[in-house]
């Protein structure tokens, strides 16, 4: 996987766009050779996603926690880290927030909710400094500890509302809600813990939003105004700099993890809080995973993450409707979300691409020259 | 020749039929070979000849487009256009296949070498000799062995010695040994002096001359005006991509070459002002550094250096040279014995802690992997090491006022050669890089400069530049200590001169009491 290289902006923002056209076209040629017609596929889906005052509420709505996973993975990518725990550190947060929100009735709103939020954050930033720890400690790959560390999660978190066993002793996990039927899961968030609305029902935009782009506001500060930010660009970028600078690199590994952590913590919380207002491991499943392309998308700077944030809501909100209209089966977003990722992660395959067409031209060229 | 520069086709071809009328037909011909790479022109047009059993200085600065134009002879790019002809026959050079398929070989500057394996089997890597498809050594032995041979003694190699225990001019020689057996008509030298002891020197010219003696033709590039007359049949001179000049060794003089290579009259020797040195600034006592696999790198050294005065650290790559200043400047962990900064003992010190106090400025030996980060702007990059103490931090906040004014100072001070100061570094030229380094070490209230190779892969104007700086930090009473692998740079600028060989201190000496060929013999560990 590619650092996000520091290039100008315009070159950057061009490559991207060169690289999104490339999906949409291959995205095209794969709905038409599975006989679908490609048009009614795109039109479903902008439709679904932009066309109704339903559908862009579900694409705000959804930008929120693919914004903070993009910036977890990104924050770590410039440290020099690979965060593939953002999936973990969301169901994290997402336990954490809950445990917090379903109890303590009769706190006000001012209280609550931040308490539940910061609750939320340390969950994710306690489970991304494990990794870091590891890092620093032991040597252990953080690529690796961070996916195991999902598994962990997903574990915990499933356990934590677990409706327990009937034939056997085993007890039943601490948030499960008896009355939750079949489908296991916490009790619902008290009122004053949940994230207000912006535009109640059927619309459901809460403040989770505004709370997003605030945070890459902050992330873009803390890269660009702040000591912290400059020694964790410099630990990313060249460790041996760092160590001559006299910067403490393991330090600045260890905190940058629990920063990432922390944000996608709170991506879980903004969802349990704001949209489901309970925890259960239906939702949310593999949120941490989109993190990674949209960081990389992104090339990780706050403006680049949230506008592919947006782009990866636009897919996921309209694919439903994608399906409907044009019968295109709604997995094929999946497939154009890992194709992103192809034609993003590997630059050398668009170079590679750019570089043979421009010399058949060159050849043709002097082919032309020859006959002349 | 500066004003009019003898550019590249009419110069050539006239200087050649003057010069090799009775020469037999040339082994490579390099035709108007130009380059681009994206917002640089590496070579314009550039024409070359190379007869068989010539030896062909390529001559220029750092940047000129030496290796650049080796690179395409050799494959590794394609040239934008022109074309090379080998033989007579025109070389469609896609990769180094092609360019060995074609009789070309290369010495690079790093060699490319198993460090495990043997002399013979490093030969042989690539295209062992098989019988039946079972590897053959003993006739691959007898093959090379004929080879050295051939050559008289000067390619004596012992072919079953690992490459790990081996000398720099040995690893040399199994390069060249390696390029012969793969049957190289033309042999590329790239730089092939830098890291030879002046003896080492000696004794590869002696090789390139009976390479040559046996028809083999021989681009030999460096940037050593002192060593080409010794070696050369001809010069040619780069400058910023073109060729700028020729030359035959016994008709011009170093200043004309040195003319040639920057483009104007350049000062060869810095102007030092009498300084009586201070008291000691730093004090190393009986000091003794591991290196990371535990053997000892620096071995019970003791030297002081006063304010006011140049200590020279010369000595061949490799002698403990890195790890002493590692030790020095809080990289590396001392083993025993102690360091005294202006009478503190700073022995144990961490980077940070030497950064914090701020009396020391440290030009690392090497600016890539160190000194500076590519993708950062000019302005961080001269802040790197002060970006955690006020002016240029409060609070944990960064100040860029105060950034930006230091980095309009130091740029305007220092002459580096940048559209701005958000310019990211690695748009600059070696040169300016390193003068960005040099810029930022020379920091205020500066006690002690430790300047490793400070002008190590520089152009000659800058080279010039520093230099100056350096002399002007000891005319003001500060104390530098100087360690160069490059003995010219040492005899220049020394007022006292320390060599290392294998981790010791093998001789301590003031500059005047030393010469050229008794410092080369010390470096090579031969006391004198």
């Amino acid at each position: 996987m590619p650092m996000p290289n520091a290039q100008p902006w315009p070159v950057a923002a061009l490559q991207t766009a060169v690289a999104l056209l490339g999906v949409a076209l291959l995205g095209a040629v794969l709905i038409a050779v599975l006989g679908y017609n490609p048009w009614a596929a795109f039109a479903g889906l902008a439709e679904g996603s932009l066309g109704t005052e339903r559908g862009l509420a579900a694409t705000v709505r959804k930008t929120a926690p693919f914004v903070l996973t993009g910036l977890s993975v990104a924050l770590a990518l410039k440290a020099g880290l690979f965060n593939f725990g953002a999936a973990g550190q969301f169901l994290m947060g997402s336990v954490g927030a809950v445990w917090v929100g379903i109890q303590f009735q009769g706190l006000p709103v001012w209280f609550h909710l931040p308490l539940a939020l910061a609750v939320g954050i340390g969950s994710g930033s306690a489970w991304g400094t494990i990794p870091g720890w590891l890092k620093v400690s032991t040597g252990a790959h953080e690529g690796i500890t961070t996916i195991m560390l999902n598994y962990v999660a997903a574990l915990f978190a499933g356990w934590s509302v677990f409706a327990g066993s009937s034939l056997s002793t085993t007890r039943p996990g601490p948030l499960w809600d008896p009355t939750s039927g079949p489908v296991s899961a916490s009790p619902d968030v008290l009122v004053s813990a949940r994230i207000p609305w912006i535009l109640g029902p059927p619309l459901r935009i809460h403040w989770g939003i505004a709370l997003a782009l605030l945070t890459a506001l902050l992330m873009w500060w803390l890269l660009e105004r702040t000591r912290f930010g400059f020694e964790l660009k410099t630990v990313g970028a060249k460790p041996l700099a760092a160590r001559y600078a006299g910067m403490r690199s393991g330090w600045t590994t260890v905190l940058a993890m629990t920063w990432a952590g922390g944000l996608a913590g709170l991506a879980g919380a903004i969802e349990t809080l704001g949209v489901n207002h309970k925890f259960a491991p239906e939702f949310g499943g593999g949120m941490g995973f989109e993190g990674i392309t949209i960081a990389l998308l992104g090339q990780g700077h706050p403006l680049g993450i949230v506008l592919a944030a947006l782009l990866f809501a636009v897919l996921d909100a309209g694919a439903s409707k994608m399906q409907f209209n044009s019968g295109v089966p709604s997995d094929i977003i999946q497939v154009v979300q890992a194709l992103i990722l192809i034609f993003v992660a590997a630059p050398a395959l668009a170079t590679w691409l750019l570089d043979r067409v421009s010399r058949t031209q060159r050849a043709s060229a002097a082919a032309a020259g020859l006959r002349a | 020749m500066n004003s009019a520069p003898v550019t590249g086709r009419v110069g050539l071809r006239h200087q050649s039929a003057g010069i090799r009328r009775n020469m037999p037909q040339p082994v490579l011909e390099v035709r108007g070979i130009t380059k681009h790479f994206p917002g640089v022109v590496a070579n314009r047009n550039i024409d070359l000849d190379l007869s068989p059993g010539e030896i062909l200085a390529v001559l220029g600065e750092n940047g000129a487009g030496k290796s650049t134009l080796m690179n395409i002879i050799y494959g590794l790019h394609p040239p934008t256009s022109g074309s090379i002809r080998v033989g007579g026959r025109r070389l469609e050079c896609r990769s180094p296949r092609d360019a060995i398929a074609a009789g070309i070989a290369m010495v690079h500057q790093d060699f490319q070498l198993v460090p495990t394996m043997t002399v013979l089997e490093n030969i042989v890597l690539g295209v062992e000799t098989t019988r039946r498809g079972v590897l053959d050594p003993a006739t691959a032995e007898r093959d090379v062995d004929e080879l050295c041979q051939r050559f008289g003694g000067q390619l004596d190699i012992n072919l079953q010695a690992v490459i790990d225990d081996l000398p720099v001019g040995m690893r040399q020689r199994v390069e060249i040994v390696k390029a012969l057996y793969r049957g190289a008509r033309i042999l590329i030298l790239d730089e092939p002096t830098a890291v030879l002891t002046p003896q080492e020197t000696g004794s590869l010219f002696q090789i390139m001359r009976g390479l040559r003696n046996q028809g083999t033709g021989i681009i030999f590039i460096t940037h050593k005006l002192k060593e080409v007359p010794d070696v050369a049949d001809r010069i040619v001179v780069l400058r910023q991509g073109a060729v700028v000049g020729h030359a035959r060794p016994g008709a011009t003089t170093e200043q004309a070459l040195a003319t040639m290579m920057v483009g104007r009259v350049p000062s060869l020797t810095v102007p030092k002002t009498t300084v009586v040195p201070g008291p000691p600034m730093l004090e190393v006592d009986n000091l003794t550094v591991h290196r990371d696999d535990g053997t000892i790198a620096v071995d019970r050294i003791s030297f002081e250096v006063n304010q006011g005065e140049i200590l020279g650290l010369a000595g061949v790559q490799g002698n403990g040279q890195t790890e002493l200043i590692g030790a020095l400047t809080g990289l590396r962990p001392v083993s025993s014995g102690t360091v005294r900064l202006n009478g503190r003992d700073t022995t144990q010190v961490s980077a940070r802690r030497v950064g914090r106090a701020g009396g020391t400025g440290h030009i690392p030996e090497d600016r890539h992997t160190h000194g500076t980060v590519e993708s950062f702007s000019v302005a961080q990059n001269l802040v790197l090491n002060l970006c955690n103490r006020p002016p240029f931090a409060r609070w944990g906040l960064l100040r860029l006022e105060a950034i930006r004014a230091h980095a309009r100072r130091k740029v305007a001070d220092f002459d580096i050669r940048t559209t701005s100061l958000e310019q990211p570094l690695g748009s600059l030229s070696g040169g300016n890089q390193q003068k960005l380094v040099v810029a930022r070490e020379m920091r205020d209230g500066l006690q002690l400069l430790i300047a490793s190779q400070p002008t190590r892969g520089v152009d000659m104007g800058s080279v010039e530049f520093i230099h100056h700086q350096i002399v002007q930090q000891r005319n003001t009473g500060r104390a530098v200590l100087l360690a160069s692998y490059d003995m010219d740079e040492i005899l220049a600028l020394a007022d006292r001169i320390a060599v290392m060989f294998e981790g010791r201190l093998i001789g301590l000496f003031p500059a005047a009491q030393v010469d050229r060929n008794r410092l080369g013999l010390l470096m090579s560990g031969i006391p004198a």
